[in-house]
C-alpha cells in the first residue's frame, strides 16, 4: 500500500476559492496530492473537478486561498507555467499535433540539437528510450494519427515524462478506450506511481476508479465533500456524496406516476441489441404507452449514448428499433422525428436552442423541419401553437419574440420541450430536462412529464437526481460503465436501493 | 425615435446617404436624372445599371454565409458562363438569331448551376471547409474558361445578348431590372416558405438543427447551388457590357466586393441572421463608392487607397460590436483594476 500520509505532500491546495460571474465555481476547497499515490477527484457534472484542476495548472486565477508545490507556495500564471514546475496533464481529447510523427511529439521542444539544427536520428533515439521506460514499444517515426487514441493517451504520458513531471494529471484518460487499452493505460500508471510520481485521476468510470486509485477526494456543488483512503469508501457511500440528497415535495408527481402500466400490447418503441462498438455495448429497451421509463447511471454511463442511438443522432452498429411493432430504420433525427420520436438533448446550449432565432423560431422549428421548407406553416397557426406552448409551460418572459440566447436555462428548456411538443411525438425523450435550472423550473417541467404520460405519451427520462428519476419513472433502467446492468420497478425500490444497485449490482470480474 | 437609430439596416442606410450627399456636394449635377427617348440617364441610374453584377453575386453570396459558408468561386464561374455564351453565339451563323442567344444564355447558366452543385457537394456531402471547397473552382474555373474560348478573348457583334447590359426596358436599364427580379424572388423564396429561417437554424447551430430534423445537407447544398446559379447570370451581364468573354478580366475580385456587400449590410461572417435588404444597401455603397472615385478624379493609382480608407470608415461607424466592444473594455480595465486592489489586500491579510 503506497502512499501514507505521513509523506510530505507535493501538492497542497487549501481554501481554494474561484468565482465566475454570477457563480461559485469552488468554495474554501481543499486538496492534497502526495507523491507516489493515485488520487481521483470524483464528483457530478458541475462539483468543480475541471475548475479544480484547472486552478493547479494556472488556466485560472483563484480569487481565495493557497498553492503550495513542494513545500513552496505558487501562483502559476499559465498551463505553460505550471508544467515548468512539473505538473503536466494530460486531457481526455489528446493535445498532441496528430500530424507529427510520435517521437516528434514526444520530444517536441527538447528535440536533441547539433549545431543549428537537428539530429533526428539521436531525437529519436531519446525518443524511444523514454517510451521504453514506460513498457511502450512504438516506432517513433509513425504518425501519431494512424495510432490508436489509447496509444495517443500513453504517448502524452510520455512527453509529460520528458518534461520531468512530479505531478501527472489525467482527466477522463479512459473515456474512448476499451479495456484491454485502460490495462495498459493502468499498467503504466502504476510504473509511474511506484516511481514517486503524483497522480491526480478523473473518471466517471466508477470500476476504474476503484482499481487504480490509493485515495478519494470527493467534490459536490464546488465544496468538498471529503478525502478518504480508497479502503474506507464503499462504493455506494461514494455515490451518495456524490450526487447528495435533495429533498422537495412533489409527493403529488410521485403519487400520479406510480400506477400500473399496460405492459401486454405493442410498445411504442422497442430496440433490440442497440450497440456501438466504444460506446454502448448491445441494450435492449421497450417503452408502452403512458409509461415513463427512467434511465439512471451516472454520468458516462451509456444513458446518453443509448438514446442517442435510438434517436438515430449517433448511427448505431448493431441492433433493431421496433416503433409500434413494425421495423424502422432511425439513421437520422429526421427519420426518428417521422416515427413521432422526439428528443431534448442534455446539451442545451449546442445541442438545443439555436440561440439567435426567437422563442417562437425555436418553437415552430421542429414542426417546420418536418413539414419541410416549401410548405411553410402559416403565421396564424404558428402563433396559435406558440401562444398555447408559452401559456402551458409558463414560458418566462412570455414574448414570442424574445431571443431564446437571452432566456434562462429553465425556460430554454420550457421552449425545447415546446418546440417537442408541438411536433405531436408518441415517444418523448428527455435528457438531463431539469440539469441546471432552478427549482422552480424544475417542478414545472417533473409535473408537465407526469400530465403527459397520465395522457398516454411514452417517455423515457434521463436525470442526474435519482429522486426526479423514481418520481416520475415506473420503470428504471440502470446503466453502469456503457452497458446496461438491469431494470427496477421503481415502486419497489427506494432512493438507497438505487443507489447501491447503479454501484455494486451486475458487476464483473472487478469487485 | 431609438427604434430606428438602432434598426438593422439604420447604419447601412447612412453610410449609402452619406457617399450620396457627398458626391452631390462635389458634384450637384450627380443627382441629375434626364429622360431621353423615354429611358432614364444620370449618374445614380449608371450606378444601378452597373451594380447588377455585383448585386447577383453578392445575394448569393449571403445565402451562403448566413450557412456559415463562403463561395470564393463566384468570378470564376462569371468567366466560365460568359465563356460558355459567347462561343456558342461565336460559332453560329448568325450571332444575332434571338434563338441563338436564347440558347446561348441557357446552357451558361445552366453550366454555372452544375458548378454551384459541384461547390455543394463539396461542402455539404464530402464535408469540405467551405473556404477550400470553393478555393477548387476559384484556381481552377478561369482555367476552364480559357479552354472554352482557346485561349483567346471571344469577342461577338450580337445585338439581342448585348441587351443584356445595355438595353432598356419600361425606361430602365435591363440589368438593373435583373437585378431587382432576382431580389424579389430570392426575397420570396427565403421569406414566404420557411427557407429563411431553417438556413438561419442550420447557420447558428448546425447541431441543434440536426437534431430537429432539418435537413441541413440539402439547405446547405442548394444556397451554393443558388450562388453558382446567380454568378452565372451575373456573368453574362459582364460579357454582354464588354462584348467579349475576357477569362483573365470577368468578375475578378468579384467575390470579395460580394462578401465585404454582405458585411456591410449586417449580414455576420459568423452565419446565421441574414439580411437581403442590407446585401442590396451594402452593394449600393460600394457601387456608389467606385462611381464617386471616377467622380472626385482620384488618380486611378490611388484609388485602391481612397477605397480601403473609406471601406474601414464604413465598417467603424455600423460596428455595433466596436461599439459595444469599446465600452466592454473600459468596463474590463475597470473590474482589473479592482479585482488586483482585491487580490493585494488578500496577500496582505
Amino acid at each position: 500500500m503506497p502512499a501514507d500520509t505521513e509523506v510530505q505532500p507535493l501538492v497542497e491546495m487549501r481554501g481554494i476559492t474561484i468565482r465566475f460571474p454570477g457563480v461559485l465555481a469552488l468554495d474554501g476547497v481543499d486538496f492534497t496530492l502526495r507523491p507516489g499515490e493515485v488520487h481521483s477527484l470524483m464528483g457530478e457534472n458541475g462539483a468543480g473537478k475541471s475548475t479544480l484542476i484547472k486552478a493547479l495548472t494556472g488556466v485560472y486565477a483563484i480569487d481565495a486561498g493557497e498553492i503550495v508545490v513542494a513545500g513552496e507556495r505558487r501562483t502559476f500564471s499559465s498551463a505553460a507555467d505550471a508544467q515548468a514546475a512539473g505538473i503536466s496533464t494530460v486531457y481526455q481529447e489528446v493535445n498532441l499535433c496528430t500530424n507529427l510523427s510520435v517521437g516528434e511529439n514526444v520530444m517536441l521542444g527538447h528535440e536533441v540539437r547539433r549545431g543549428a539544427g537537428i539530429d533526428w536520428k539521436a531525437t529519436h533515439a531519446a525518443a524511444a528510450r523514454h517510451l521504453d521506460s514506460l513498457g511502450l514499444a512504438l516506432d517513433t517515426r509513425s504518425m501519431l494519427a494512424s495510432c490508436s487514441i489509447a496509444i495517443q493517451q500513453l504517448v502524452a504520458i510520455s512527453r509529460a515524462m520528458v518534461l520531468d513531471a512530479k505531478v501527472l494529471i489525467l482527466d477522463e484518460p479512459t473515456s474512448s478506450l476499451d479495456r484491454g487499452e485502460v490495462e495498459q493505460l493502468f499498467g503504466v500508471i502504476r510504473d509511474l506511481r511506484d516511481k514517486g510520481v503524483a497522480i491526480l485521476f478523473v473518471s466517471h468510470f466508477l470500476e476504474q476508479v476503484y482499481e487504480i486509485s490509493d485515495r478519494i477526494t470527493v467534490l459536490r456543488n464546488g465544496t468538498l465533500v471529503g478525502e478518504h483512503p480508497i479502503a474506507e469508501l464503499p462504493r455506494d457511500a461514494l455515490v451518495t456524496k456524490m450526487i447528495g440528497r435533495e429533498l422537495e415535495d412533489l409527493a403529488t408527481i410521485a403519487s400520479s406516476s406510480h400506477r400500473e402500466i399496460d405492459r401486454t400490447g405493442t410498445p411504442v418503441v422497442k430496440a433490440t441489441g442497440l450497440g456501438r462498438r466504444g460506446v454502448l455495448e448491445p441494450a435492449d429497451l421497450e417503452v408502452y404507452e403512458g409509461e415513463v421509463v427512467g434511465l439512471a447511471g451516472l454520468l458516462g454511463s451509456g444513458r446518453t449514448e443509448l438514446v442517442r442511438l435510438l434517436y438515430g443522432a449517433d448511427r448505431p452498429d448493431d441492433g433493431a428499433v421496433e416503433v409500434h411493432g413494425r421495423p424502422a430504420r432511425l439513421h437520422q433525427p429526421r427519420h426518428a422525428i417521422e416515427h413521432r420520436i422526439a428528443l431534448s438533448s442534455e446539451n442545451r446550449r449546442e445541442e438545443g436552442v439555436v440561440a439567435d432565432l426567437t422563442v417562437a423560431e425555436n418553437i415552430v422549428l421542429g414542426m417546420q423541419a418536418r413539414q419541410g421548407w416549401l410548405r411553410k406553416i402559416p403565421k396564424k397557426d404558428q402563433d396559435a401553437v406558440v401562444q398555447e406552448y408559452i401559456e402551458a409551460l409558463g414560458v418566462r418572459p412570455a414574448n414570442p419574440n424574445a431571443l431564446v440566447g437571452n432566456l434562462s436555462g429553465g425556460n430554454q428548456q420550457k421552449v425545447l420541450l415546446a418546440r417537442w411538443l408541438a411536433t405531436a411525438p408518441e415517444l418523448l425523450v428527455l435528457d438531463e430536462p431539469t440539469r441546471g435550472i432552478d427549482v422552480g423550473a424544475k417542478a414545472d417541467i417533473q409535473k408537465k412529464v407526469a400530465e403527459l404520460s397520465a395522457q398516454g405519451l411514452a417517455v423515457i427520462f434521463i436525470s442526474s437526481e435519482l429522486e426526479e428519476v423514481l418520481r416520475l419513472a415506473q420503470r428504471v433502467v440502470v446503466l453502469r460503465d456503457r452497458r446496461k446492468i438491469g431494470e427496477l420497478d421503481s415502486a419497489e425500490t427506494d432512493l438507497d436501493g438505487l443507489i447501491a444497485y447503479i454501484a455494486n449490482e451486475g458487476e464483473g470480474s472487478a469487485a | 425615435m431609438t427604434a430606428i437609430y438602432k434598426h438593422r439596416l439604420f447604419w447601412p442606410l447612412v453610410s449609402l446617404l452619406t457617399l450620396i450627399v457627398i458626391n452631390f456636394i462635389a458634384r450637384p449635377q450627380f443627382l441629375k436624372i434626364t429622360v431621353r427617348d423615354g429611358e432614364l440617364y444620370g449618374p445614380l441610374i449608371s450606378i444601378l445599371r452597373e451594380s447588377a453584377p455585383l448585386m447577383l453575386v453578392a445575394l448569393g453570396m449571403t445565402i451562403v454565409i448566413a450557412t456559415r459558408g463562403i463561395d470564393l468561386s463566384v468570378g470564376a464561374i462569371m468567366a466560365v458562363s460568359g465563356a460558355v455564351a459567347l462561343t456558342i453565339i461565336d460559332g453560329a451563323s448568325d450571332p444575332s438569331n434571338m434563338g441563338t442567344v436564347t440558347i446561348a444564355i441557357v446552357v451558361a447558366i445552366l453550366v454555372s448551376l452544375v458548378l454551384g452543385v459541384w461547390n455543394g457537394f463539396l461542402v455539404s456531402v464530402v464535408g469540405i471547409q467551405p473556404i477550400i471547397a470553393t478555393l477548387v473552382l476559384m484556381l481552377a474555373g478561369r482555367g476552364v474558361a480559357l479552354l472554352i474560348t482557346g485561349g483567346f478573348i471571344t469577342t461577338v457583334n450580337s445585338d439581342p445578348f448585348s441587351f443584356i447590359a445595355s438595353g432598356y426596358v419600361i425606361g430602365l436599364p435591363f440589368a438593373f431590372l435583373i437585378g431587382v427580379v432576382a431580389i424579389v424572388v430570392l426575397s420570396i423564396v427565403e421569406r414566404r416558405t420557411a427557407l429563411g429561417v431553417l438556413t438561419e437554424a442550420v447557420g447558428i447551430n448546425p447541431e441543434a438543427s440536426r437534431l430537429a430534423g432539418v435537413r441541413s445537407r440539402g439547405i446547405i447544398w442548394g444556397a451554393y447551388i443558388m450562388s453558382g446559379t446567380l454568378a452565372g447570370v451575373a456573368g453574362l451581364i459582364y460579357a454582354s457590357n464588354i462584348k467579349a468573354a475576357d477569362a483573365n478580366a470577368a468578375g475578378v475580385f468579384i467575390e470579395l466586393y460580394a462578401i465585404l456587400a454582405v458585411v456591410l449590410g449586417g449580414t455576420s461572417l459568423n452565419g446565421g441572421k441574414f439580411s437581403i435588404a442590407g446585401t442590396v444597401i451594402g452593394v449600393l455603397i460600394i457601387q456608389t463608392l467606385d462611381s464617386t472615385i471616377l467622380f472626385l478624379g482620384v488618380k486611378s493609382a490611388q484609388s485602391p487607397v481612397f477605397f480601403a480608407v473609406v471601406v474601414v470608415v464604413v465598417v467603424i461607424v455600423q460596428s455595433a460590436r466596436l461599439r459595444d466592444g469599446l465600452a466592454a473594455m473600459s468596463g474590463r480595465l475597470r473590474a482589473r483594476r479592482e479585482s488586483a486592489q482585491d487580490r493585494d489586500k488578500v496577500e496582505v491579510a
